[in-house]
């Protein structure tokens, strides 16, 4: 368990955006509404060059949030160490405003498979990841924060909820919750249950940043919606009313938007955090 | 049904491969098609990362040729490292081990040099000397000096005229690849990595000299090989990429 002091998020109510390099000059130059920038730790973690540079330089201006997308907390072998050293290292460097990993797998035998997998909802896992997350805020020093994931299919042997299950890791860990609105809507829509039930049972008191991003839509092998996460576009109304509906809940928020394909134009990125001020200023302070 | 990492791992990888029991949609149907969501992320990432990685090996080949060789390339080299910047190390043996490409012999190197640009793009910042720094030494103790280099400076020899290949693929005037060998190097003045002709010779010295050689035996060493080297040209080279970033003089014991 981590002690109060290190429970340091630091990012301010306000809408953050993922990083992208081609907006570098036009952030600084005009960042409209927004006051935080989100960075994918596993692109920092090069040993110099313009990345670190613009980091840098953008560290100075803005809170950054690390956001990992590497660790494999959900790995059913140990932590990467070399891997845990790299975040170490650049938690350390530049002390960002908060720190966050996934509730995934990525990495099997020393392969990283460079996607999200998904986990069974187990007392087993429960008790492996606890002992991960144990280890990274150990290692990095500080406190993690856990983001649920987008769920295409379910596992037979899950015997946790994924509300119940986030609410015991953090219970158990002191880790801090990262909820990804747009993943709960998705994984509802795929499993066919009310995001609103799943925000109802979720410890919104635990949430220290949460997220938004667009999605597309398929169909399962049954003609049923399949939503895939693909942050490939603008965040669609439903998700930005199920915001609403946690901000109404929760109290203000730190709130990114993710947009990691397909990356539009500064004004079209600028515009999605005009939105989420909007869903802020609404709430009564 | 309990479903093993390896085992989804393994059906992941693998199209043709049943998706494992135990994996269900919302009403306990097997998952089918919702798997694929995740075979399709992994190929489509990696495809992906391979096409921004090597631009000019997926110029030469086509976008689908190249979309096809990723896809067997991530299966027999999956990322050992969630370092995405560095993924595709491989890729110039897998090229050359390519049957179908052999008629193709200079993609090997071509994407040794993409590689070698990644590397400089991402190594770590360093201080150069002043320009005049070596200008301004009386000439026997200039012949007496040992050099350190930029991280992010990088050699490639080849038997092909990678360098033409390279600018012919990046650069709408370039002129048409000739049919010589060429050496490399790339240099990163700040940020951005470019990669230059090498004189005949420079390849030979400059690595005599990062093997710790001073100027004036990686010289002869260098001469007694290629008497055409031109030692002034390729300092300049060095001096004008930021690429020399020590001067060291050891005087001979009197």
């Amino acid at each position: 368990m981590l002690d109060d002091a290190r429970r340091q998020n630091r990012l301010p109510t306000a809408p953050g955006v993922g990083y992208k390099p081609q907006h570098y000059a036009e952030i600084l130059a005009q960042p409209g509404p927004v006051g935080w920038l989100e960075i994918h730790a596993e692109n920092y973690m090069g040993d110099g060059g313009r990345p670190l540079a613009q980091l840098r330089h953008l560290s100075e201006r803005f809170p950054i949030s690390v956001h990992g997308v590497g660790l494999s907390i959900g790995g059913e072998a140990s932590l990467d160490a070399e891997h845990l050293a790299r975040l170490k290292h650049l938690v350390g460097w530049l002390n960002p405003a908060s720190f966050s990993e996934h509730l995934a797998w990525s990495t099997h035998d020393s392969q990283f498979l460079n996607d999200l997998l998904p986990l069974p909802y187990t007392d087993a896992t429960l008790a492996r990841i606890c002992d991960h997350i144990d280890q990274v805020q150990e290692t990095v020093g500080r406190q993690m924060l856990l983001e649920n994931p987008s769920s295409y299919l379910a596992f037979s042997e899950s015997t946790w909820s994924e509300p119940d299950f986030l609410r015991e890791a953090a219970r158990r860990t002191g880790c801090g919750l990262l909820l990804d609105v747009n993943n709960v809507f998705v994984s509802a829509t795929n499993l066919n249950y009310s995001p609103q039930a799943y925000i109802d049972a979720y410890p919104l008191d635990q949430v220290g940043e949460i997220h938004l991003g667009g999605h597309d839509e398929d169909q399962d092998d049954h003609g049923q919606p399949l939503l895939i996460d693909s942050h490939g576009r603008a965040v669609v109304d439903p998700v930005w009313a199920l915001l609403d509906y946690v901000l109404d809940r929760s109290g203000p928020k730190p709130v990114l938007i993710e947009w990691d394909n397909d990356v539009p134009d500064w004004p079209t990125l600028r515009a999605e955090a005009e939105r989420a001020q909007s869903a802020l200023d609404r709430i009564p302070a | 049904m309990s479903v093993s990492q390896s085992e989804f791992r393994a059906a992941l990888l693998d199209p043709a491969a049943p998706v494992p029991e135990g994996l269900l949609d919302d009403q306990a149907r097997p998952a089918g098609r919702r798997f694929s969501v995740y075979r399709n992320n992994v190929a489509v990432s990696l495809t992906e990362a391979m096409h921004q990685a090597f631009p000019v090996i997926t110029k030469l080949l086509g976008p689908q040729n190249m979309d096809g060789l990723a896809g067997i390339y991530l299966r027999q080299h999956p990322p050992t490292s969630p370092l995405m910047m560095f993924y595709g190390e491989n890729f110039p043996e897998f090229l050359a081990g390519t049957e179908q490409l052999a008629h193709l012999g200079y993609l090997p190197d071509v994407a040794r040099l993409e590689l070698a640009l990644r590397r400089a793009y991402h190594a770590a910042d360093s201080h150069p000397i002043a320009p005049d720094a070596l200008a301004a030494m009386p000439p026997e103790d200039l012949m007496q000096a040992r050099l350190g280099f930029a991280p992010a400076m990088q050699l490639i020899r080849s038997d092909w005229p990678i360098h033409a290949i390279w600018r012919f693929n990046t650069d709408d005037g370039a002129p048409k690849p000739e049919p010589v060998a060429q050496d490399v190097l790339i240099t990163r003045p700040e940020f951005d990595p470019s990669p230059h002709l090498l004189p005949p010779g420079g390849f030979d010295w400059i690595t005599a000299m990062q093997a710790g050689q001073t100027i004036g035996r990686a010289f002869e060493a260098t001469t007694a090989r290629t008497p055409a080297f031109d030692l002034g040209a390729t300092l300049a080279l060095l001096l004008q990429g930021s690429a020399i970033t020590s001067v060291t003089i050891e005087r001979p014991e009197t």
